[in-house]
């Protein structure tokens, strides 16, 4: 028997207390839905976890109704530290439940339990500890005397970190004072349902969060469209962004939005070279490169290039895929059958169009949506491989030669989200950092996310800042975030 | 403005030379003269013997230190390592490493689980890794021998319990253990090794003379593999020359009249060279000059073996394989108590370096009280309880 065969080490699903069915949770009440149903699945496995009720407009309404009557007659009456101590609860909460979220978490998106064990859920504690602090010192984050919130957030979120994104939207809206309608991803509504619990247990009021899965076109857009809304927040595809920034337009109605991107890793021959190899792994293969700030284009000095492709490819072959409840666990499933295809359909292409294609050697679970690590090399700018947004295991190499060279390449896209720099030289560091036009700059390391700092994007990447003082300003009237 | 003879200046210039690592150049600064003065200053002090320059070619003469450069060796020749300049070339080009990028790859190796039969298949695997060491002022050879009997046979009640690797002991102490294994010595894969450590252990501070007879004396006692200890001080002061040279010679004292030689296991004691660059350029300096094995520490210093230290050597060491095609061991030594921390570094072994060096040939744990928790593991994996510590024996 090989070392590394290692015995099936999988988290046990015990601990999940579901339920068969979930309604929407409106006004601190739990009422069915009239969109019709859905049943979510496991997409590692494709078995049914529960019946999702669905929202239709008339629900949205609802919501909205009861987030707004909340905000009127409690929540912005109440001074910022009552709601701190309802934001603290709600942190130590997830701590005490984080097992069980990290499990929830896993089996509704796929992802593995080391990553939703080790990162979402600490994220997202971290995200409502962080917050919650602000909560009764909105008058000295800067912006002016008596900040005040905006009133009810509408907030769409995505299928790759279901509750890290609730938590990142809906942590600095109540801190601000607003209340919110926030709406699932159609295919992963689990955690924010639970969510829906965890308010309950702190005792949050009625209707300061309200949690209405639904389809896109139907709930989403019907929530954007709502009169009473006063903020979207919306992050997912460019193509629904640029949508909700049309139906927007000329409204008052505020509007952050976080997009798709392409990121740049951008790897020096000075650079600490197996460390950068594992800043690649964890750019592009983390949450199976589900991941909007992924950086799926590594940029690599040619002297080096084939040194770190080398070591790239060998690293990768540890990689361990397959079921994401084994702790063991490295790549976990795609999300579902459509990104699946989509995935599928962007490499086609990309070879077609003459890269050539590395594709990690490994056995396929026979049920579930799965897609094998693949490296793209002899990529050339102009590839589909290079430009598009591919949302899966997918990574381009391409080369350069000088620091400009890199640069001019790394903003040669119309997304600006992410960027990676991977050098010893602090001064070359810097320099580059300064001329990438990136929301996020990573220097030796990647895919790092704290509370504190503030994430958005720059062009199609969106716009606004969630994370730190600029991501509470988002959710401020005169805070001044557009 | 007085005038200085040639011959005196000759003397000067071959002092600042020679003992003090001067470059031409900076001698004629010193000097007040040119480079090209100084060049022919030390042309004229080789030619007219105030310098004497002896080059070290045969194994009886290999304590004789060179007075300046290194002895190469086939290995440092192959990458164009033949003498300061290139040797200092060679580990100033290496590259560098990021600390907190290596930290957080071992904490991702340690998050492996491994649970039912792998776990069972480490814990043996382990005890076939261990050098059961004792390495105290107070050891006699009562102890080396209870060390031994329990290097044959681990577990008392339990037979199944493979043999460790090799006993690790002080030089003084190699006969007692050789004596005490009969014939169940052994490479370390054929039968128990005896791991002796030399050149004046823990420290390394002494002359060569003496390094060289204390590895010396090991040998000829029996050991089969000489842990020795580099130079820190003159690592850290940047002279890689001594450093280098002394590995070379060592390597050389291994070797036995019948032309077989003791395995030398190269000692850099991380907890004192403290940055991961240190230990990159150690590990990559001692394999040039002959190490087969590179070691994390004597266990006196602290921090000893960390999981991070012990992912880069593996790494060096995977490097080397893919320039050469040629396996040097690893063995993390000081520290290592508990199975699941073991098992951890079995984890990177395999991940890192590859399953190929999960062998006594390649990979080594240096410890004393990791056994003891192995077998409890080991019987609790039998019984289905913990028992206690009194159900191992105390040695």
């Amino acid at each position: 028997m090989s070392f590394r065969d290692y015995a099936p080490a999988p988290e046990s699903t015990a601990i999940l207390n579901l339920r068969p069915s979930y309604a929407l949770y409106i006004g601190g009440e739990w009422t069915d839905g009239r969109g019709g149903s859905m049943t979510t699945i496991s997409p590692a496995t494709e078995k049914s976890i529960a019946e999702i009720s669905l929202a239709d407009a008339s629900d949205i309404d609802r919501a909205v109704a009861a987030a707004r009557k909340s905000y009127d007659t409690v929540w912005s009456r109440m001074s910022g530290a009552e709601r701190g101590k309802y934001l603290f609860r709600i942190a130590r909460l997830i701590q005490e439940r984080a097992r069980e979220f990290a499990v929830a978490e896993t089996l509704d998106n796929g992802k593995p339990i080391r990553e939703t064990r080790d990162i979402d859920i600490p994220l997202v504690a971290a995200w409502f500890f962080h917050y919650a602090g602000w909560a009764d010192k909105l008058d000295y984050a800067g912006l002016g005397p008596n900040p005040s919130a905006l009133g009810v957030a509408g907030q769409i979120i995505p299928w790759n970190f279901p509750l890290l994104m609730l938590a990142w939207k809906v942590a600095p809206a109540l801190a601000a004072g607003n209340t919110v309608v926030l709406k699932p991803a159609e295919t992963t509504p689990l955690t924010a349902l639970m969510f829906a619990d965890i308010c309950e247990q702190a005792g949050l009021p009625a209707g300061v969060v309200n949690i209405v899965p639904g389809l896109g076109g139907v709930a989403g857009q019907a929530l954007v469209e709502h009169a009473g809304v006063n903020k979207i927040a919306f992050t997912g595809s460019t193509g629904v962004g640029r949508q909700i920034a049309r139906t927007l337009a000329g409204s008052e109605t505020r509007v952050t939005l976080e997009l798709g991107g392409k990121g740049a890793n951008i790897v020096f021959d000075d650079a600490a070279i197996d460390e950068a190899v594992e800043g690649i792994i964890t750019g592009i293969f983390f949450n199976q490169g589900h991941v909007c700030c992924a950086g799926s284009r590594l940029l690599v000095q040619e002297n080096i290039q084939d040194e770190v492709v080398e070591k790239l490819t060998r690293r990768l072959s540890t990689l361990r895929l397959g079921d994401p409840l084994d702790k063991n666990t490295d790549i976990g499933a795609v999300n579902s059958k459509e990104q699946l295809a989509r995935i599928t359909a962007i490499t086609a292409t990309g070879e077609a169009e003459g890269a050539n294609r590395w594709t990690l050697d490994c056995e396929l679970p026979s049920k579930g949506f799965w897609f094998r690590p693949t490296i793209f090399t002899n990529v050339t700018t102009s590839n589909t491989v290079a430009r598009d947004e591919i949302f899966g295991p997918v990574l381009s190499v391409l080369s350069f030669r000088t620091p400009d060279e890199a640069i001019v390449k790394a903003n040669n896209t119309p997304y600006g989200l992410s960027a990676g720099i991977w050098t010893q030289n602090a001064s070359r560091m810097l320099r580059v950092a300064d001329s990438l036009r990136a929301g996020v700059v990573w220097a030796n390391t990647f895919n790092q996310f704290d509370p504190t700092s503030p994430f958005g994007g720059y062009k199609e990447s969106g716009y606004g800042r969630e994370g730190g003082r600029h991501g509470l300003a988002a959710y401020l009237a005169n805070g001044g975030a557009r | 403005m007085i005038e200085i003879s040639d011959t005196e200046l000759a003397l000067r210039a071959a002092r600042l030379y020679y003992d003090d690592g001067k470059t031409q150049d900076e001698i004629g600064d010193i000097l007040g003269i040119t480079r090209w003065k100084a060049g022919r200053l030390l042309a004229l002090a080789r030619e007219s013997g105030i310098v004497a320059i002896s080059i070290v070619d045969s194994a009886d003469d290999a304590e004789i230190r060179p007075i300046s450069g290194i002895t190469a060796t086939d290995r440092s020749r192959a990458h164009g390592v033949t003498d300061s300049a290139s040797l200092r070339a060679f580990l100033c080009g290496l590259a560098a490493v990021d600390a907190i990028g290596l930290e957080e790859r071992a904490a991702r190796l340690a998050t492996r689980s491994i649970k039912n039969d792998s776990k069972r298949a480490a814990l043996d695997t382990i005890i076939r890794l261990i050098d059961l060491t004792t390495l105290e002022g107070a050891d006699t050879p009562g102890k080396v021998r209870s060390l031994v009997r329990k290097a044959i046979l681990p577990d008392p009640a339990d037979p199944t319990a493979p043999r460790v690797a090799a006993v690790c002991v002080y030089p003084d102490m190699v006969q007692h253990a050789v004596a005490a294994l009969g014939s169940h010595k052994g490479d370390g894969v054929t039968g128990i090794g005896v791991a002796s450590v030399a050149t004046a252990f823990p420290s390394g501070r002494s002359t060569l003379e003496i390094k060289l007879a204390d590895t010396r004396y090991a040998v000829a006692q029996g050991a089969t593999e000489i842990d020795m200890v580099i130079d820190r001080g003159a690592f850290l002061s940047g002279d890689l020359d001594t450093v280098f040279n002394e590995i070379v010679a060592v390597h050389r004292a291994c070797g036995r009249a019948d032309g077989t030689r003791a395995h030398l296991k190269v000692i850099f004691e991380t907890g004192e060279l403290r940055t991961y660059d240190n230990i990159k350029r150690a590990s990559w300096l001692a394999i040039l000059a002959g190490a087969d094995f590179i070691k994390t520490s004597t266990g006196k210093v602290q921090p000893a073996a960390t999981l991070p230290t012990t992912v880069l050597m593996l790494e060096v060491v995977r490097d080397w394989f893919n320039l050469t095609g040629e396996r040097i061991g690893v063995k993390p030594a000081g520290g290592i108590r508990q199975s699941k921390d073991a098992i951890r570094y079995l984890v990177a072994v395999a991940e890192v370096a590859g399953e190929e060096w999960i062998d006594p040939h390649l990979f080594r744990f240096g410890a004393s009280s990791l056994l003891n928790d192995v077998l409890l593991q080991r019987q609790k994996m039998t019984t289905g309880h913990y028992s206690g510590p009194d159900y191992v024996t105390v040695d």
